[in-house]
């Protein structure tokens, strides 16, 4: 009794707020304040660009893929996994659509189909090694990047553009948003705000996935794996199941974001995004996602992606034009983000003794 | 006499599982295969002859030297990655990118500003890969602060490196291409005259003495694999978990010095986003080839630097059957898939219990026969 | 299947590489009764247990469930929960991620979707009919151990379980909490349901159970009803032989108690760590046993572990023989001579992958220096000493040390701290959650090297232990020590009014 009257009392009152809220919650809010100040930032130190509805829109098209992979990787880090062959995938996807395209005569159907045939077959195998074998997820994803990058190769060694028409129309698609646009001073007329299709299917995804995560059982579970397995194990969860679906669908929106990826940039290359899984990964770092499982949240993704996609943008019309700025400030603000996120946690736990 | 017999069923089950479950069991296997199929495939790959090189030198060639040669990067780092991998729990990822910072720094100490160096002397040489292996090292030791004293896991933690290292790198020589055009610094990468064997081969030779000695002389084996595998434990020891931690990453960082101090032996030049590319990720599978747990704890330091080899020799046997370099990756992966699955405990189990059924018919027999 | 039966197990088998666990062991359940599962560590009740919950397969036998004519199979925890078995395992088997409700009712609820409403309120229900101090939407990690436990107990018992297995549920209750939970368990029984507890703490035994199944190396021994098993007997029945522990220890401890004239060798003032506890002072003199008592979470802990420098000390001072000592570490504690058991084993103790030579060098060579390491012949030689002296049964020096059971690796750790010559040596739980076999030695050995002259301070939930073993204690509440008690005050009802008497105080 006297140990429950100890804790009702003043510490409690101090870190009140903070217990109130779940580590996914506070990291959430963390990432989304940095994005809102960061942009801020922009807004005031370097100007009207950022201010512009289709600035932003220009740079949510060019994070469309992105945006999709990085939450299939969240949903694996949710769950304590990890997967590094997302960017090999998108790569994979990208080439194997263009040669469809371009050299075997496919249609926009066919080459949707390939991308979702690629990312689904990356996510049995590797679901079924990593859940049902227990092999260590770095491992065997590792060994998928790496055949991933290397077929890409054998498939096409030399980089091309799509030239198929009814594709390059369809990828040259955009919707307007309405009421978002703006008029040219100069000529009066009025200047629709565009968006690529990709934008709103990663939008949707994003939705779709939130939802999952939130209110479906099976979502739930992804977080009790993640937070413990052992425990979710003998609390009646099909552990193994669980796991393998996370791989399934992470790959599965490779997939996806590789397809968008690649009606974004509209050529097959062995280049096409190198790197991509650890800008997935950082997204998601950012976003609040914990490597060690069991914390994270789709929409902090989100604002991972675009807190990276707005630093790089920073830079850029900083004036530090050099390409090794962009790497090292963007290194810079995970290790920022990281450190962030031990030192909350950290705190947390101490405020709890 | 039931005892004796007892006793004698279970040794030879017993070797035969240990055989089967010793640590070496994987990598050995590997090798086995890998020379089975290079014998099937082409036995002049085996062979080892004395020829003249381009710069009138008496060398040895032949694929098991070049294996022994290009593989000592690899083993070097797999010392360090191992020590890593057993006190933290995780591993560096940034390897790659860390080459790349301490080759471009030694180039920009021996070439200077104009990016061009005609004539090195042993005095710069040397002094260059000292201020590289400290460079390196406190690489090593950044990654170390943010593993041991942030708590975050090694393979977020030296993502910032990896993400940041090759950037850092060309920004070290301003995105120039330095050169060392004296023939005598080739040396390091290629062959000492009047000496056969590439000298990589002798600085390979000469890490995994250190270390051996190392691990004889300290007790920083016990610590690490203590502190991997409990380190709330090993603190109220008297350990100092996060120093040993650091530790660990210091001596990855002077690693990584080395194979760079080989690297830009090898090519008196460097390319900042392709030098040492991917080691990283040969550098942890030697680890887990080794058959070292990648969630840290028990080590065995020869195993890893078997692995390292055994990866080495899938690369040359591939290059050897005519596999572009950019194809490797694939053919690689799937060797290297093969490999994981069959030491998975999961299969390993599986095959064990088909194993003892074997041996249970056997036995029957036995003692029908008796 | 017997009459009024809810669960027969019959005639199981399970063995592991190299030790077979469970050999032909029959358990039967009887409907609305609290069934003890008694033994010895490693005698087999956590491995039925986790072959009847699904977490081990076992290799022989049969399961029978009321209301299931043929043999049930169960392969996962699953099997198990919806066949209406549910368990509380000793070790907390909740998700820390996620909230007190989420972990009351994930894996268990029908249907694909997850509403949040529906299930916070019937959780606040539970959590406000247990009287659980906790919310529904709190993050579990945000509880206190003891609450985390009693959110599993409310998870398993809300299961419309016919069988609920309680494997040692009690080990982070205080008083009132356990008073809880048994007030629930017999609620549970009068409606019928069988329950399984297993327990070493016999009075919570013989307080709360109807039928005991003792087992021993893996073989069933018998099934008694309690009242005709008195605790003599059922100790020799564990043990398998005739063992009376109380007696032969208060033989010892009569001899050997209390020498007064001898020094203060350690001395702590106004001593203040982190983990939240009261300045407090200490004194303990060469060849003495003395003790910290109080209720769980009273600091007890804390205050050995800031001796220790295990926490970070933030305040007062240590002196050793009259001469300040500057502890801050646990290294520089044990430059001064103190050696210090963990009460956590399994977190604090074992190295669990190192072997048991390794285990018991490890402190020695820690104190001998990073450059100074043991040649393996040296370690081993330690190792077999010691492995003789406390009689640790291993197969062989090199056999991982998580692969012992409870009483020995405890006994390796002991090892460890003995190796290292300490002068002053702090058990915190030494004789928690093992064998009574080991218990009394652990007592025995404490009191043996008291008499060599080692200062001893020992800390046990159980106060008959500190009755027998300690000649002063020093009690604890709050976190701040509110008396001390030696000579003739030594007895259950001195202890028990200092640890309760401020708390009247406190509530006038």
């Amino acid at each position: 009794m006297s140990e429950k009257k100890k804790t009702s009392g003043a510490p409690q009152m101090l870190g009140a707020k903070k217990q109130g809220m779940t580590d996914t919650n506070l990291l959430l809010v963390i990432t989304i304040v940095v994005f809102f100040a960061m942009y801020l930032f922009a807004i005031v130190f370097l100007g009207e660009g950022f201010l512009k509805t289709q600035s932003f829109l220009d740079m949510l098209g060019t994070s469309g893929g992105l945006i999709i992979t990085a939450c299939g990787m969240s949903l694996v880090m949710i769950t304590g996994g990890i997967d590094i062959s997302v960017g090999g995938v998108v790569g994979l996807v990208t080439m194997c659509c263009a040669v469809n395209l371009d050299q075997s005569g496919g249609n926009i159907v066919t080459s949707m189909l390939i991308a979702l045939g690629i990312g689904l077959a990356f996510g049995l195998v590797q679901g079924y090694l990593v859940a049902y074998l227990d092999i260590q997820p770095f491992i065997v994803t590792l060994a998928g990047m790496f055949f991933a990058r290397g077929m890409t190769t054998i498939i096409h060694a030399n980089p091309f553009n799509v030239q198929h028409e009814a594709f390059t129309e369809f990828r040259t698609t955009t919707v307007e948003i309405p009421g978002a646009g703006y008029v040219a001073e100069k000529t009066g007329k009025y200047i629709p705000a565009q968006v690529e299709v990709g934008v709103l299917v990663a939008l949707l995804i994003v939705i779709i996935l939130f939802c999952f995560l939130r209110w479906t059982k099976t979502g739930r579970n992804f977080y009790a794996v993640g937070g413990n397995k052992q425990s979710a194990l003998m609390l009646g969860i099909n552990v193994k199941r669980t796991k393998f679906l996370s791989h399934v669908i992470c790959s599965v929106l490779a997939g996806i974001g590789g397809y968008i990826y690649f009606m974004h940039v509209g050529a097959g290359s062995p280049q096409n995004a190198t790197g991509m899984e650890m800008d997935a990964i950082a997204s998601s770092i950012i976003g609040g996602t914990m490597l060690s499982g069991g914390v994270g949240n789709i929409i902090g993704t989100l604002f991972g992606v675009l807190s990276l996609g707005t630093i790089q943008k920073i830079v850029g019309s900083a004036g530090l034009d050099d390409a090794w700025w962009t790497g090292i400030t963007v290194a810079a603000m995970l290790c920022i983000f990281l450190v962030i996120q031990s030192i909350v946690i950290a705190r947390k736990k101490k405020a709890l003794k | 006499m039931t005892q004796n017999k007892v006793e004698k069923k279970t040794t030879a089950s017993g070797l035969f599982g240990r055989l089967f479950r010793h640590q070496l069991f994987i990598p050995i296997a590997a090798l086995l295969l890998l020379v089975i199929f290079n014998l099937i495939m082409d036995p002049a790959f085996f062979a080892i002859r004395m020829e003249i090189n381009n710069a009138g030198n008496n060398v040895l060639l032949g694929s098991l030297v070049t294996i022994l040669d290009s593989g000592s990067e690899l083993a070097i780092l797999a010392i360090g990655m191992t020590l890593v991998t057993s006190a933290c729990g995780g591993q560096d990822i940034s390897v790659g990118a860390n080459i790349a910072i301490a080759g471009s720094v030694m180039l920009r100490i021996i070439c200077g500003e104009d990016a061009r160096a005609e004539e090195v002397s042993v005095g710069i040489v040397i002094v260059a890969f000292l201020v590289a292996a400290l460079v390196a090292m406190l690489f090593g030791a950044f990654n170390g602060l943010l593993v041991a004293h942030f708590n975050i896991q090694p393979m977020v933690a030296t993502l910032i490196l990896y993400t940041a290292g090759r950037h850092i790198a060309a920004w070290v020589n301003n995105n120039t291409l330095p050169k060392i055009n004296d023939t005598s610094f080739g040396y390091i990468g290629g062959y000492i005259p009047g000496i056969p064997i590439p000298t990589p081969i002798f600085i390979a030779i000469a890490c995994m003495a250190l270390i051996a000695l190392v691990l004889k002389f300290t007790a920083l084996g016990l610590y690490t694999q203590a502190i991997g595998v409990n380190e709330n434990s090993s603190r109220l020891n008297g350990i100092n978990p996060k120093a040993i931690k650091i530790l660990s990453f210091v001596i990855l960082g002077l690693c990584v010095a080395v194979a760079a101090f080989i690297k830009v032996g090898r090519n008196t030049t460097i390319n900042y986003s392709g030098v040492a590319k991917d080691i990283e990720m040969d550098a942890i599978l030697a680890v887990a080839l080794g058959g070292n747990a990648l969630g840290g704890g028990r080590f065995n330091m020869g195993a890893s630097i078997l692995g390292a080899y055994v990866i080495q020799f899938l690369t040359t046997t591939l290059y050897a059957c005519n596999v572009e370099s950019s194809e490797l990756p694939a053919y690689k992966a799937v060797v290297v898939i093969i490999l994981v699955i069959m030491s998975a405990p999961v299969v390993r189990d599986k095959l064990k219990d088909v194993g003892k059924k074997l041996k249970s018919k056997k036995n029957v027999e036995v003692k029908e026969v008796g | 299947m017997k009459e009024k039966a809810v669960l027969e197990m019959k005639n199981i088998h399970k063995s592991f590489p190299g030790v077979r666990a469970l050999q032909a062991v029959d358990f039967t359940l009887c409907e609305g009764e609290v069934h003890a599962l008694m033994g010895e560590n490693g005698a087999g009740k956590s491995t039925l247990i986790k072959v009847l919950t699904g977490v081990y397969s076992k290799d022989e036998g049969e399961i029978y469930l009321k209301g299931h004519e043929k043999a049930v199979a169960i392969r996962s925890p699953q099997d198990a929960q919806n066949l209406g078995i549910s368990t509380v395992y000793q070790e907390i088997t909740l998700c820390p991620n996620l909230s007190v409700a989420e972990n009351m009712f994930i894996g268990r609820t029908k249907g694909m979707g997850v509403n949040w409403k529906s299930m916070n309120k019937m959780a606040d229900e539970i959590l406000t009919s247990l009287d659980i101090p906790a919310k529904s939407t709190q993050q579990l990690a945000s509880c206190s151990i003891a609450v985390q436990q009693m959110v599993a107990i409310a998870r398993a018992v809300d299961m419309d379980c016919k069988v609920l297995i309680l494997d040692e549920p009690t080990s982070s209750l205080d008083e009132q909490e356990v008073a809880k939970l048994f007030k629930l368990m017999r609620d549970l029984k009068s409606r019928g349901v069988g329950i399984v507890f297993v327990k070493h703490f016999l009075d919570q035994v013989y307080e709360i159970c109807d039928k005991i199944t003792v087992l021993r190396d893996g073989q069933l021994v018998g099934e008694y009803e309690i009242e005709n098993l008195p605790r003599v007997q059922l100790v020799s029945k564990m043990l398998g032989k005739d063992f009376d522990d109380t007696s032969e220890i208060k033989d010892d401890s009569l001899t050997y108690k209390g020498e007064d004239a001898s020094e203060k060798i350690f001395e702590a003032e106004s001593l203040r760590s982190n983990a939240g506890i009261k300045p407090f002072d200490f004194y303990i003199k060469k060849g003495e046993v003395n003790g910290f008592t109080g209720l769980l979470g009273s600091g007890r802990s804390e205050s050995v572990r800031a001796i220790f420098g295990a926490d970070r000390v933030v305040g007062g001072t240590v002196k050793k023989n009259g001469k300040e000592v500057k502890i801050k570490k646990p290294i520089d504690a044990m430059k001064q001579g103190i050696a210090y058991l963990p009460e956590d084993r399994k977190r604090d103790g074992i190295v669990g992958d190192l072997s048991v030579r390794e285990n018991i060098v490890l402190a020695l060579q820690v104190l001998q220096g990073f450059f100074k390491p043991f040649s393996k012949k040296a370690q081993y030689e330690f190792a077999d000493e010691y492995i003789k002296l406390l009689d640790i049964k291993t197969a062989s020096a090199d056999t991982p040390i998580k692969s012992l059971s409870g009483g020995n690796q405890q006994k390796v750790i002991l090892a460890r701290w003995l190796l290292t010559h300490p002068e002053y040596l702090i058990l915190d739980e030494p004789t928690r959650g093992i064998d009574i076999g080991t218990k009394v030695e652990i007592q025995k050995l404490v009191l043996k090297l008291a008499s060599e002259g080692m200062s001893v301070t020992f800390i046990s939930s159980e106060t008959d232990e500190m009755l027998r073993t300690c000649s002063r204690l020093i009690v604890m509440r709050d976190r701040k020590v509110v008396g001390e008690i030696s000579g003739d005050d030594m007895n259950q009802t001195k202890i028990m009014s200092t640890i309760a008497g401020g708390g009247r105080d406190d509530a006038e």
